[in-house]
């Protein structure tokens, strides 16, 4: 069976620094729960900068090409009328819904992905350490690597930095 | 430094609170039962929507006959109204988009309920344009789909199709914005009740957030880049409900100020409009620690830039038409002040030059009465610009024979209430049933000092 060892902070200053311990002791940090994105602590969890830029530039390319192409092609291929004499293809009257364009599919993609990523959808019944993460404690849960979980360093670590809790759990559905 | 910095800095929110405290305060509203003040302000809208549909499904059975206009004046109360709505969503983005890049901390109070005004105005201003098409049963027909007319495509060379996008992208993209916004709140709200009915609506509402600070960093990413998103396009609306003007070719409405010129005022606006929310709001929920004198007072520091470039915007206009030596142009301006509309046009003038002003002293700005009052004067005023730059330009053409004059008929001004109508049932509704101040990010600041509001 998993273990996983739940140490509770009761503020994300004694969190940053117990998780920068736990690191530092080779401990595997599975993830933190917090009631609020605390400034720093990627830093101190080490995560990397997150890829949804590069996924929002590339949403926002396609919106872009597909706005272009579709006013190019529906307004001088598909059925051309004649406005005011104006060219077929008008490529500066087709700017704004370009951007426009742009940024919904920009948005919209950024939003979903992450969604995706995160296995976030409605109705979804969360995997949960405590309740009161969305309230006011900050938990680390740590498991273990390699098959093993040393329990007495994770306990003196989490005791030095103030944990107000700490616990040993099994697998959690 | 920075520490001398933040001694003199003002709290952002008052009292010493806890990280459970502000859990308590912000759902205790949702929890507690609604005031006589709510119900009271509730029955009022319910009314005006009331009396908007009706007068929405008389005009719509018989046809926008029923309006004012004429030959002359084609466009006049509805596109008021549409530009005038759509103004007031600005301020919601600017608070939760453009000052969330500018690490405005103090917007935190305000973004969530500045976004849902957003969103609440944008469906108001949307009601005007689809029952001016006449057929609004017909409405689709603005989108580009494949169909069986031909396929027939709609001309995208026509400011009104840009339109389309523009309002469209930025409903979708606001609505977007607040939602994901409001996730981990959602999902505290799952957490704490004991009600078993709300507990299933919010778990399907939160999407399984579980405050995960994987997720936490994505999050943040994602939220940054929806406010890089959300403030180019902010801009582009106005510059495209703008553009409805200005590319056309009518005196007063032909010129190139006009895209800084609407977004300015357009700004102006909405914050007046949220300072009357949010003074409304503080009051009746009880929630002055809050959204505090600090936040009012950066309110209307917005509010005296913006009105000081409407204000010029107004001189340039004026000047441009003189310096232009187009006599059309020059007529149009003379006829906006001097002929049959021109208690329109000082209305406007007066109240959009003078009002601002006002907030240059600090004893003013903290008087929260006279922030109240000047903010619904403001927004009087800028519904007036609207219409000055609406019916004056169109109502005294090239040719006098066709000269007119413009009056609202009782089916517009109806539906005009109504409007509002649905605009404040709908914030009163969210103000009762989500959690209006976005929680998370009022306990990220409270962090602000090295300790929870003072104390560690």
């Amino acid at each position: 069976m998993k273990q996983y060892f739940i140490a509770t902070f009761d503020n994300e200053f004694d969190l940053k620094e117990a998780v920068s311990a736990y690191r530092e002791q080779n401990l595997k940090i599975l993830d933190a729960f917090t009631p609020y994105a605390v400034h720093g602590l990627d830093k101190a969890m080490g995560l990397k900068p997150s890829r949804l830029t590069k996924v929002c530039f590339l949403f926002g390319l396609v919106g872009l090409i597909f706005a272009l192409l579709g006013q190019y092609w529906t307004s001088a291929v598909s059925w051309p009328i004649n406005i005011g004499g104006k060219p077929w293809n008008s490529l500066p009257a087709f700017m704004p819904v370009a951007f426009e364009v742009t940024i919904l599919f920009a948005g919209l993609g950024t939003v979903f992905t992450l969604l995706i990523i995160a296995r976030l959808r409605p109705g979804k019944v969360p995997k949960q350490f405590s309740t009161r993460v969305s309230d006011d404690h900050f938990l680390i849960v740590l498991s273990e690597s390699k098959g093993i979980l040393n329990e007495k360093l994770a306990e003196s670590i989490s005791r030095e930095h103030n944990a107000v809790e700490w616990r040993l759990e099994g697998e959690v559905k | 430094m920075a520490e001398n910095v933040l001694a003199i800095r003002e709290n952002l929110v008052i009292g010493e609170k806890s990280l459970s405290n502000v859990t308590d305060d912000v759902l205790g509203i949702m929890e507690r039962k609604p005031t006589g003040l709510w119900w009271f302000g509730l029955f009022l809208s319910v009314s005006a929507l009331t009396l908007g549909i009706i007068s929405i499904v008389y005009q719509i059975r018989t046809g926008i006959g029923t309006w004012g206009l004429n030959k002359t004046v084609g466009w006049a109360f509805d596109i008021t109204n549409f530009v005038f709505w759509v103004g007031i969503g600005h301020a919601g983005t600017l608070i939760s988009a453009i000052l969330f890049l500018f690490r405005q901390k103090w917007r935190t109070s305000i973004n969530r309920s500045a976004e849902a005004m957003t969103i609440f105005a944008v469906m108001c201003a949307g009601i005007f344009p689809i029952i001016h098409m006449g057929r609004p049963w017909l409405a689709y027909w603005v989108f580009p789909y494949p169909n069986f007319r031909g396929p027939l495509w709609i001309n995208f060379r026509s400011p009104l199709a840009w339109d389309v996008f523009a309002i469209g992208t930025y409903f979708i993209i606001s609505a977007v914005f607040w939602y994901i916004g409001m996730l981990p709140d959602l999902a505290t709200v799952r957490d704490r009740t004991k009600n078993k009915i709300k507990k299933w609506i919010f778990t399907i509402l939160s999407f399984g957030w579980n405050g995960s600070f994987r997720t936490w960093h994505r999050y943040e990413t994602a939220y940054g880049l929806l406010a890089g998103l959300a403030t180019p396009l902010v801009v582009s609306v106005h510059t495209i409900v703008s553009f409805d003007f200005a590319t056309s070719s009518i005196p007063g409405w032909h010129t190139t100020t006009f895209p800084p010129y609407f977004v300015a005022g357009a700004v102006f606006s909405g914050f007046a409009m949220v300072l009357t929310l949010m003074i409304i709001t503080r009051k009746t929920l009880r929630l002055e620690e809050y959204i505090t004198k600090k936040h009012i007072e950066n309110m209307t520091k917005v509010i005296i830039l913006t009105g000081g470039i409407v204000t010029l915007s107004y001189a340039t206009e004026f000047f441009i038409a003189w310096y232009s030596g187009n006599g059309y142009e020059q007529f149009v301006f003379l006829n906006r002040a001097l002929g049959p509309f021109s208690w329109a046009y000082w209305i406007m003038i007066s109240i959009n030059l003078i009002v601002p002003q006002f907030f240059w002293f600090k004893k003013l700005r903290r008087n929260l009465v006279l922030v109240f009052i000047l903010s619904i004067v403001i927004n009087v005023g800028m519904w007036f610009e609207r219409f000055v730059i609406i019916v004056t330009s169109l109502h005294r053409d090239y040719l006098p024979s066709s000269w007119a004059m413009y009056k609202p008929s009782l089916v517009e001004i109806g539906t005009l209430i109504g409007s509002f109508g649905l605009f404040f049932t709908l914030f009163l509704l969210f103000i009762r049933f989500m959690p209006i101040i976005s929680i998370g990010e009022i306990k990220s600041i409270l962090s602000f000092k090295g300790s929870y509001g003072g104390k560690k």
